[in-house]
């Protein structure tokens, strides 16, 4: 069945010569967008909004906050003296503990986790973090990390269920968690830090609030997904509707409910380090922030290197322990047989405290003997720019100016004689549309005229730039994109988020955003996918990226900067860079799993009508997969903003850094319009490709 | 024989009319003058259903179950077989119809009287088994018990005299992703009866096992039966499982019931195509009886070497080859009941059909 339909898909691809009605709204768009173009010399409300129009949306919510954190405060404080109180006992306590014995008890859970493996890494990790001398930091950072993730974990599941069981609830929950995952982590600062006052408190309660969204969405999946038979067969046993949750659906959901908790603890670290930087928590993401700072590369790398073997434990560690799945044997046997690890963690510690009472260096690493090779990391950088510095620097400028500057400004205004060696002149705007009109017209005729619209938008958008379209243009298109491919829902969507941006004068900014956002993206993905099908294709590559990328998932956003800006220096294409290294997973993965599991028959059959492998990945695979590539692309999207606020540390423009600037001012509006706007760059293009993703799986018979 | 009156005890349970139409507005077919009218002329509203888009997914289906009985429903896939004894139960709601059961009316009883019935009165058996994966053989047989709060000692030996009882000594222990699908079916069942239900409703248990399993596992089904006596609905899509196990047979069709009857009248009056259909493959001499070809005895007829009335056609064809005047046959008692003559033997045998009226 699946088969034919595809089968039946690749033969309409070839001869698909209908035109059907809705290319009409196309040309009518297109007609509009070409009298804006005209008009925009004339009216200058085609390029800018009028000042007198910009609703002071800012002030209204700083005005706001004030007063809420005026009438609230007191409350918000009393919770903050109520959070410290354990926290504070958890880090006594981590401080208190010799190092040789929080070792120990780690390497026993690790090993409980994943075995000698595992258990050898962690061992490896600590004594990394002891010797460099890191030890205090780090445990500083674990006693914000443990006391979130519990938290994180009661409040997702008490909402999970409200979601699940509850229907009104859902409709309130089920939107916020959007908003949540989708407004950027500095962002949810602001509101902590003026609420809460300065200190560790915040960085708790934002890593609360920041890891609680995929709790919540596993735990609701989870229930949802408990298979019918479970629940009619319970139902049958006489359940109540309490002894239905509580018994049966809640354990019988609790392997994806575990999926939940593991993301929630590296949300809750991410999120942790990236708190660092209101400072004042004495932590390790503290330490490569200030270090990144001073340009103190080594030391900060020191210290990244830290964040990453902390990430990739927790990640192991916590996937290994929710995953074990319980074996009847656990019932049999001695007390001791049955807790085995339990009981040798507690004697290796009870062994070391009573030890460090003896030796004072179990206690407290001896300063004497911290091993800190910042300086060689130093010394090795130094020379490298010195040496090299032509070539990163000629990268640098070349992408700059070929590239870049031509997105944000437009061919119209960046093309110079100074480095393009000739000035843009009617004739070459000429040649330049028409090769673009070409190229749309060949891209028709391969495939269908809505590959030419997209030809013609791109060409348009190069050739005016991002932030040289004139916002009406700019609205029109999106809008009329969102409306074909989703519906008039996603299309008013589309159309209102546009419309807050606009009117909240965030615009420009956000333009920029989506230039630099935009362009990391388009590498990402086209660099991503390549690899993708590569991996899809050759087993050996695909075992030699899955580690890369599942580290490169669970590294905090911070410490993709440090390698890239000690070769590049601070600046909008270490961002970008920043951006494609963190968001590049995605379509790796995606475009992978999309290729790999286009149905074997149809693969089979196309074998048998004797396509060569080139023809079955370009027109079987490829059509295939892309409902599933595209759902990767969206995912790009999505880390892409994440780390693009986080890239306005070494410098960008756009909405990031003002998000930025208003977390060191606390200015709570500007955070949160800014913050907003992110999110709905994100909300949009996201609502756009999954409807267009799930469309296209309906069409393809995947769905 | 019309099918209920052979039954030996009273009604336990019955259904009448019930219907069950899945949609976004299943009740406007019901409800109001309109409904009360066309409720009289099924196929009508069958129509009218399908043409407003909604499922109907069981038409119309009335039947008793009487004490002690197994009452066997049977159809093709998506024939409304799980809409049904899922009505019985009210795990699915019935849209309309009525559902009595000890004449209790199940589908005015409130959920705390409902959570009352299937602690103590109904169990029931899935087609995936439906264990709970995070509890062990020993706590999912005691799960319904440890559900009414009984203490954790009573429940373990009852439930494991059940597991006794189901053959899953030694694996009370194990977790059920370590049985086998016939041991998680054991499980299954071990669990329903643990509350010593009087009904026992089981849909499809043996559908998702292999044949030979399958087989095994009807035969230890009956063994229980023989022990314990249910009133029993049991569902299948086997036709073959159907005439092995059942003492009635429902066949469904989209809905509805088309044919209700013993094994016999089944398969000697089928009453369509659609069953038929399914009669073709019938091992006839194993599943016809004297009784299904009996003829009233002729006046003077050669009372000696009888034949029981419960023989089957394959047992009796010896005594009847080479012969061509009637047999006597008797009952259990050795009371002459009738006669059997060879010609009607073969022709049963043959599937020469006495269609029904
Ligand atoms: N929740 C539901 N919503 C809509 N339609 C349903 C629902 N449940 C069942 N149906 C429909 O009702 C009809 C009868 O389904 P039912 O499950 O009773 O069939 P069945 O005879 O048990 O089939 P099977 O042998 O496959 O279990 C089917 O057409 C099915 O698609
Ligand atoms: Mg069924």
């Amino acid at each position: 069945m699946i088969a034919t339909n595809a089968v039946s898909a690749l033969e309409s691809a070839f001869h698909r010569r209908n035109y059907d009605p809705s290319l009409a709204v196309w040309l009518v768009t297109g007609v509009a967008v070409v009298a804006l173009f005209a008009l925009r010399g004339q009216y200058d409300w085609v390029t800018k909004l009028p000042e007198e129009l910009v609703i002071p949306l800012e002030a209204w919510l700083n005005a706001f906050m004030d007063l809420f954190v005026a009438s609230f405060k007191w409350l918000f404080r009393a919770i903050s003296g109520l959070l410290e109180w354990p926290m504070n006992g958890l880090q006594a306590l981590l401080h208190w503990l010799p190092w040789p014995a929080t070792i120990a008890g780690s390497v026993v859970v690790a090993h409980l986790a994943g075995g000698w493996r595992l258990a050898v890494f962690t061992l490896c990790t600590l004594m990394y973090m002891v010797i460099v001398g890191y030890w205090d930091e780090s445990m500083n950072t674990l006693a914000l990390v443990g006391m979130a993730v519990p938290l994180s974990v009661a409040v997702g599941l008490f909402a999970g269920i409200l979601d699940f069981s509850y229907r009104p609830a859902k409709s309130v929950i089920q939107p916020t968690l959007d908003l949540m995952q989708t407004v950027p982590a500095f962002a949810y600062l602001i509101p902590v830090l003026l609420l809460f006052g300065f200190g560790p408190v915040v960085g708790l309660v934002a890593a609360t609030l920041y890891a609680c969204p995929p709790m919540v969405r596993n735990v609701s999946l989870g229930l949802q997904r408990v298979p019918v038979d479970i629940v009619e067969s319970a139902k049958m046993s006489g359940c109540t509707d309490r002894q239905l949750l509580w018994w049966v659906r809640l354990p019988a959901a609790m392997p994806t409910i575990m999926i939940g908790v593991n993301q929630t603890i590296m949300c809750a670290l991410s999120m942790v380090i990236i708190a660092a930087i209101i400072g004042g928590f004495g932590d390790i993401g503290w330490e490569v922030l200030s270090t990144m700072r001073r340009a103190q590369f080594g030391q900060s790398l020191l210290a990244g290197l830290v964040i990453v073997l902390i990430a990739m434990n927790f990640d192991r560690i916590s996937r290994g322990l929710t995953s074990r799945q319980r074996v009847s044997q656990a019932r049999t046997g001695t007390l001791w047989q049955r807790h085995a690890h339990l009981w040798v963690a507690l004697v290796a510690i009870m062994v070391a405290v009573a030890l460090a009472q003896v030796l004072p260096e179990l206690h407290d690493y001896p300063k004497a003997w911290i091993f800190y090779p910042a300086a060689v990391v130093n010394d090795a950088v130094t020379w490298f720019t010195a040496n090299y510095f032509f070539a990163t620097s000629a990268i640098k400028s070349w992408t700059l100016f070929y590239f870049l500057l031509p997105i944000r400004i437009g061919l119209e205004n960046s093309v110079t004689p100074h480095f393009w060696g000739f000035a843009l002149n009617l004739w070459i705007s000429l040649g330049y549309a028409a090769a673009v009109a070409g190229l749309a017209l060949w891209v028709d005729r391969a495939t269908s005229w809505r590959g030419a619209v997209a030809v013609l938008i791109t060409g348009g958008l190069f050739y005016f730039g991002t932030t040289g379209t004139p916002w009406a243009v700019f609205i029109l298109v999106v809008t009329v994109t969102a409306f074909r491919v989703g519906g008039w829902r996603v299309g008013v969507f589309a159309l209102g988020g546009l419309c807050f941006m606009l009117f909240t004068g965030i615009w420009e900014r956000a333009m920029l955003s989506v230039y630099l956002c935009g362009t990391a993206v388009l590498i990402a993905f086209l660099a991503g996918g390549l690899l993708g099908i590569w991996a899809a294709r050759n087993d050996r590559v695909s075992a030699f990226l899955r580690p890369i990328n599942d580290t490169l998932q669970t590294i905090p956003l911070y410490v993709f900067l440090i390698p890239i800006i000690m070769v590049f220096l601070v600046g909008e294409f270490s961002a970008l860079l920043a951006v494609i290294a963190y968001a590049i997973v995605p379509a790796i993965r995606y475009t992978e799993h999309g290729i790999r599991h286009v149905p074997a028959e149809t693969v089979e059959a196309a074998r048998a009508m004797g396509c060569t492998p080139r023809q079955l990945l370009w027109q079987v695979q490829l059509p295939l997969a892309l409902p599933e590539i595209m759902l990767g692309l969206n995912q790009t999207i999505m880390l892409g903003l994440a780390m693009l606020v986080i890239a306005a540390l070494v410098g960008t423009l756009g909405l990031g850094q003002m998000i930025y600037i208003a977390l060191t001012a606390a200015d709570f509006g500007k955070g949160a319009v800014a913050g907003l706007g992110i999110a709905l760059i994100a909300m949009i293009t996201d609502r756009i490709l999954q409807s267009w993703s799930a469309r296209k799986k309906v069409e393809l018979g995947l769905a | 024989m019309t099918g209920t009156d052979q039954a030996a005890g009273q009604v336990k349970l019955f259904c009448r009319n019930l219907w069950k139409v899945y949609g976004p507005e299943p009740h406007q077919f019901f409800s109001g003058e309109r409904g009360a009218r066309q409720r009289g002329d099924r196929a009508e509203l069958i129509r009218r259903i399908r043409a407003a888009d909604h499922i109907a997914a069981a038409c119309d289906v009335s039947f008793d179950v009487h004490e002690g009985e197994i009452f066997v429903i049977m159809g093709l896939s998506g024939s409304g077989k799980s809409t049904v004894i899922r009505c019985l139960s009210r795990l699915v709601e019935p849209t309309a119809g009525q559902v009595v059961f000890d004449g209790q009316d199940l589908l005015k009883a409130s959920s705390k009287e409902l959570i009352d019935l299937r602690r103590h009165k109904m169990g029931m058996v899935f087609q995936n088994f439906g264990l709970l994966p995070h509890l062990t053989v020993l706590d999912n047989v005691a799960f319904p018990l440890k559900v009414q709060g009984v203490a954790r000692e009573e429940r373990v030996k009852r439930a494991m005299e059940i597991i006794d009882l189901v053959g899953l000594e030694g694996r009370e222990a194990s977790f059920p992703r370590e049985l086998s699908g016939g041991q998680q079916q054991r499980v299954g069942i071990a669990r329903s009866l643990a509350v010593e239900p009087e009904i026992w409703l089981l849909d499809e248990p043996f559908s998702a096992l292999d044949p030979l399993i399958r087989r095994q596992m009807q035969d230890e089904f009956l063994r229980l039966q023989r022990l314990l006596h249910k009133t029993i609905v049991f569902i299948t899509h086997d036709f073959l499982e159907a005439l092995r196990l059942a003492d009635r047979i429902a066949i469904m069709k989209d809905g509805e019931i088309v044919q209700l009857g013993t094994p016999a009248q089944v398969v000697m009056e089928p009453a369509d195509d659609y069953v038929t259909e399914f009669t073709h493959d019938v091992p006839r001499a194993k599943v016809l009886m004297v009784r299904n070809v009996l003829e009233p005895a002729a006046d003077g007829l050669d009372t000696s070497d009888a034949v029981a009335e419960t023989m089957n056609l394959e047992e009796v064809l010896p005594h009847v080859a080479g012969r061509i005047d009637p047999l006597p046959v008797t009952d259990a008692n050795g009371r002459l009941v009738g006669q059997v003559t060879p010609h009607a033997v073969l022709n049963a045998l043959a599937g020469k059909q006495r269609r029904k009226g």
